[in-house]
């Protein structure tokens, strides 16, 4: 085990682990966090999703010791306690059925939207078609990153 | 809000069935209570305390035993009990799915949520709401008729100004009032409920409040619940089915950081560490010696249909014939043959199996995502050799159930190991284990037989299907549960699986209809097992015969929609629920919400890359029909289809929350579609190959429609018939999707794909099969 300190939604964490460990289970299990979730381990799936350095990034498959930068989750994108607007619209479009991937659709449209605030229909399918759903609630996905490309337009 | 347990420290009463677990915010459920010591015997379900608790600032929770798996079905039965009871949906909470707080109304399952067990539901709220007011009655000297009552709120009508809360009627205190009911379905106080004239609430769009928690991350899911000394299991799985354990190398593991233990015992192999990165490592590196079988457990994947019509079935019934099939095929003007097949598809859950169990104080408490917790709750303590007072599963969210939960390993082996070590156990499976060790809906390959008179009518039809099927496991069974099988505790004889026919309403006169089970070799200890899966048959079935109905359509120059009514108007015979005449009502709503131009299929051959193209299907299950319509493109270079469109008509009878529909038909129609275009479980002669999102492909973002028109028919078309009740309105959607796009594919190109998925190289090779033929394309 070695020291390693992250920089998580703000605040500095130091945890005792050993550097390879994956930055997902830092996340859930020394600190708490509940957005980030294993799906699959091999960074096929999206439902461990954090940004770092405004890229979503799949924690599952990134060793905790390479994280320099700070790192943010789900929880930790409300603005001044008021929902992402992403958030919102995922509220208003009644978007997740069991919403266990919901996290990494939120956080990889939000990166994507950070890069590209107006995205065509094709960008927003290549940004989102590696991050995966089985209860199928794309079309909402659909309808909420539209809400919001729409509002801030 | 006080809670159920702080109203029992103030009133005194020990109801020991209720003093479980403290329940604060439902989302939040009961993980974070200390382990209470038990025991916990079955709440009674003919108290109506054990359903509803009045607070007393006014508030109320529900008790039921259901699970949510995303639907919705929360938010409805709080709407149709707040309509009964008459208090404000956001007066209330609802606590689904733990086995000592709420009574056993079996879980999800069978779509029956709304169907069967919101009657008893509405029956407790209507009897609480009586006995409000004839305390209220009591209290004010007036006769109960002379009392109104809204949002929760008693007051005399002539003298409003009389008016008591039911929260300060009742509040803090319990009911005391015994309900009747031969079982749980069956409770019912003295009210009666409501005529559908009077609910408010029901049919109306609530927002689901399960997914503010949800969006924001504060959720507390069943994967996680941290308990103090809690450890953490791995499975290590035979690497080839029916492999046999020779020996366990501990030594390979023991100086691994964390480590704490091996446990083994027949198959059965796990191991187990103080932090969850160190055990999927130690998994990864404990060397097992295992035999393989000396027989192959099953044919490659690629040879499973060939497999499957040759095999002798382990079930064959006797085929339902309706008039006389053969001498209507001898003396027909045509007569069309087809085989259709559709592989395993697995359930392939999003997040893999997993659960916690705590042993303490003697008791064994199971958190758990498992849909049926109380088939759970009874497996577990079989499987213990346990009381069933000391067993129970506190049921919290986790990812997509569909069936796949409802025979859950994860809690089995949670528990298992929570016994033998004595402390808190955590396990959950790895992505690669859950994709091949699911359970599997079962492949099916059918023969299909059409007779055309020569006005082109159908006048016989000949269904055979052949289910891979034999050893479905059940509901959290303890002898058919995976660890059971990998320890040898097995029932005599495996179960004997099911084929299924079509629920076909066409008046087709003379019929024969034949299912058929066949058996792979390996039926224990394999991975290529079955469960239920959304609708378990209806999807293969349904692809069969109504792309052949498609066919046949073709075959007599017919266009599809047309060729549909006409075999369901031949006949004006109907049941109770007029299925034909809301059939003929739900395959218009759809033709008409999607602006369908009538004319035989295929469509004239375009000239450019892209071909277009649309298809429908019908199909019902039990009382609820729906008919879908899938427009393609179809990318003649490379094979590859996007569904642009989808609609969908949908008939489920009374509707309580037509959003939370909405969004199931639409997230279910994808999920067929999904197994129409990605979904197929492969395997060698040995094991199963498919193994992650790359080896086992799902429906993604980049497939998403353009655009989905849901039509909420809800309808007898007859005015005059009564209201309809509601009819489970899930699992219908998954049935004719497959068949919708293979007729929209065969619509765009004259080529029709007869073996599910239809992928790129699939489709791309009937292109060019169907050009070297000289078809259409």
């Amino acid at each position: 085990m070695s020291t390693i300190t992250l920089k998580v939604n703000g605040a500095a964490h130091t945890v005792d682990v050993e550097p390879m460990t994956p930055l997902l289970y830092v996340l859930r299990n020394d600190l708490g966090l509940r957005g980030p979730r294993f799906g699959c381990g091999l960074g096929q799936c999206g439902a461990c999703t954090v940004i770092i350095n405004g890229v979503a990034t799949r924690s599952c498959v990134t060793p905790a010791g390479n994280v320099r930068n700070e790192v943010t989750t789900l929880e930790g994108i409300a603005i001044n306690g008021k929902l992402h607007p992403l958030q919102q619209a995922w509220i208003d479009e009644q978007v997740p059925q069991c919403g266990f991937c919901q996290n990494g659709q939120i956080m990889t449209a939000k990166a994507l939207l950070d890069r590209n605030p107006h995205p065509t229909d094709a960008q927003i399918r290549e940004g989102m078609s590696r991050t995966l759903c089985r209860c199928m609630t794309y079309y909402r996905i659909q309808a909420a990153i539209k809400r919001v490309v729409k509002e801030v337009a | 809000m006080s809670s159920r347990r702080d109203f029992l420290k103030t009133s005194g009463a020990l109801i020991v069935s209720f003093s479980a677990v403290r329940i604060a915010a439902p989302l939040e459920a009961a993980w974070q209570a200390p382990q209470t010591a038990g025991p916990y015997p079955d709440p009674d379900f003919r108290q109506l305390d054990a359903w509803i608790v009045v607070h007393q600032d006014n508030t109320a929770t529900f008790y039921v035993g259901k699970t949510d798996c995303g639907q919705g079905t929360g938010t409805a039965f709080r709407q149709m009990m707040c309509d009964e009871l008459d208090i404000a949906y956001d007066k209330t909470t609802c606590v689904m799915g733990s086995t000592d707080t709420t009574v056993d109304q079996g879980g999800s399952g069978g779509s029956d949520a709304i169907q069967t067990d919101g009657w008893p539901m509405r029956r407790v709220a209507a009897e609480a709401r009586r006995v409000l007011l004839e305390m209220a009655s009591t209290r004010f000297g007036v006769p109960v008729d002379a009392l109104a009552v809204s949002a929760g709120v008693i007051t005399v009508k002539a003298d409003p100004a009389k008016r008591v809360t039911y929260g300060e009627l009742i509040g803090g205190k319990q009911f005391h009032v015994a309900l009747t009911g031969k079982d749980i379905d069956a409770t019912t106080g003295r009210a009666a409920v409501k005529p559908v004239q009077d609910l408010k609430l029901v049919g109306q769009s609530p927002q689901r409040y399960d997914i503010p928690a949800k969006v924001d991350g504060s959720l507390t899911w069943a994967v996680d619940v941290k308990l103090p000394n809690m450890v953490h299991a791995r499975n290590v799985k035979p690497p080839v089915a029916g492999a046999k354990l020779v020996s366990i190398d501990e030594s390979s593991v023991r100086g691994l950081p964390g480590f704490v233990k091996v446990v083994s015992k027949g198959n059965y192999v796990a191991v187990v560490c103080e932090r969850e990165e160190q055990v999927i490592n130690a998994a990864k590196r404990l060397k097992v010696n295992w035999e393989k079988p000396a027989a192959a457990p099953f044919p490659a994947s690629e040879d499973l249909f060939k497999y499957m019509r040759r095999a002798t079935p382990t079930s064959s019934p006797t085929p339902t014939i309706i008039g006389k099939p053969d001498t209507a095929f001898d003396s027909a003007a045509k007569v069309i043959e087809a085989e259709y097949d559709v592989p395993f598809q697995g359930h392939t859950a999003f997040g893999p199996a997993h659960a916690t169990a705590d042993p303490s104080n003697g008791q064994m408490t199971v958190y758990s995502n498992d849909m049926k917790s109380y088939g759970m709750r009874n497996g577990i303590a079989a499987f213990l050799d346990m009381p069933r007072d000391r067993v129970r599963v506190i049921w919290m969210e986790g990812p997509q159930g569909y069936g796949r939960t409802a025979a859950d390993d994860a809690g089995f082996e949670a528990a298992y190991l929570a016994k033998e070590l004595g402390r808190p156990v955590r396990v959950q499976w790895m992505r690669n284990e859950e994709t091949a060790w699911d359970t599997k809906a079962p492949a099916f390959a059918c023969t299909l037989r059409g007779a055309l008179d020569g006005d082109g009518n159908l006048v016989a039809f000949d269904y055979l299907a052949r289910a891979a099927d034999y050893n479905h496991v059940g509901y959290n069974e303890p002898d058919t549960v995976l660890i059971a099988q990998l320890m040898g505790t097995r029932r005599a004889k495996p179960a004997a699986g099911s084929a299924s026919m079509p629920g076909e309403m066409y008046a087709i006169p003379n019929r024969r209809m034949a299912m058929q089970v066949v058996g792979l070799p390996l039926a224990w200890e394999t991975p290529v097992r079955t469960g239920n899966l959304r609708d378990p048959n209806g999807p293969q079935a349904t692809f069969a015969s109504e792309s052949f109905i498609d066919e046949l359509a073709a075959a007599a120059n017919a266009d599809p929609v047309a060729f549909r009514l006409k075999l369901l108007t031949a006949s004006t015979a109907d049941d109770g629920g007029f299925k034909r005449a809301r059939s003929i009502a739900v395959v218009k709503a759809a033709a008409d919400a999607y602006g369908w131009d009538a004319r035989p299929s295929p469509k004239p051959a375009g000239g450019g890359n892209i071909l277009t193209g649309r298809g429908i299907a019908y199909a019902f299950r039990n009382q609820t029909v729906v008919a879908e319509i899938a427009e393609v493109e179809v990318n003649r270079t490379t094979g590859h289809v996007w569904v642009k469109r989808l609609v969908c008509a949908h008939d489920c009878g009374l509707v309580i929350n037509p959003e939370a529909l909405r969004h199931t038909i639409e997230c279910g129609m994808l999920h067929g579609l999904s197994r129409a275009l990605h979904e197929e479980v492969q395997f060698d002669a040995e094991k199963v190959t498919s193994v992650d999102w790359i080896s086992s492909p799902t429906l993604s973002y980049a497939d998403t429609p353009e655009k989905i028109d849901v039509v909420l028919v809800n309808g007898d078309p007859h005015p005059q018939r009564p209201d309809l009740p509601p009819y489970g309105a899930g699992e219908t959607i998954c049935k004719p999707m497959i068949a919708a796009v293979a007729n929209a594919i065969f619509d765009a190109t004259g080529v029709r794909l007869r073996r599910v998925p239809f992928r790129d190289a699939r489709v791309l090779a009937a292109l060019k099969a169907g050009a070297r033929s000289s078809q259409h394309v």
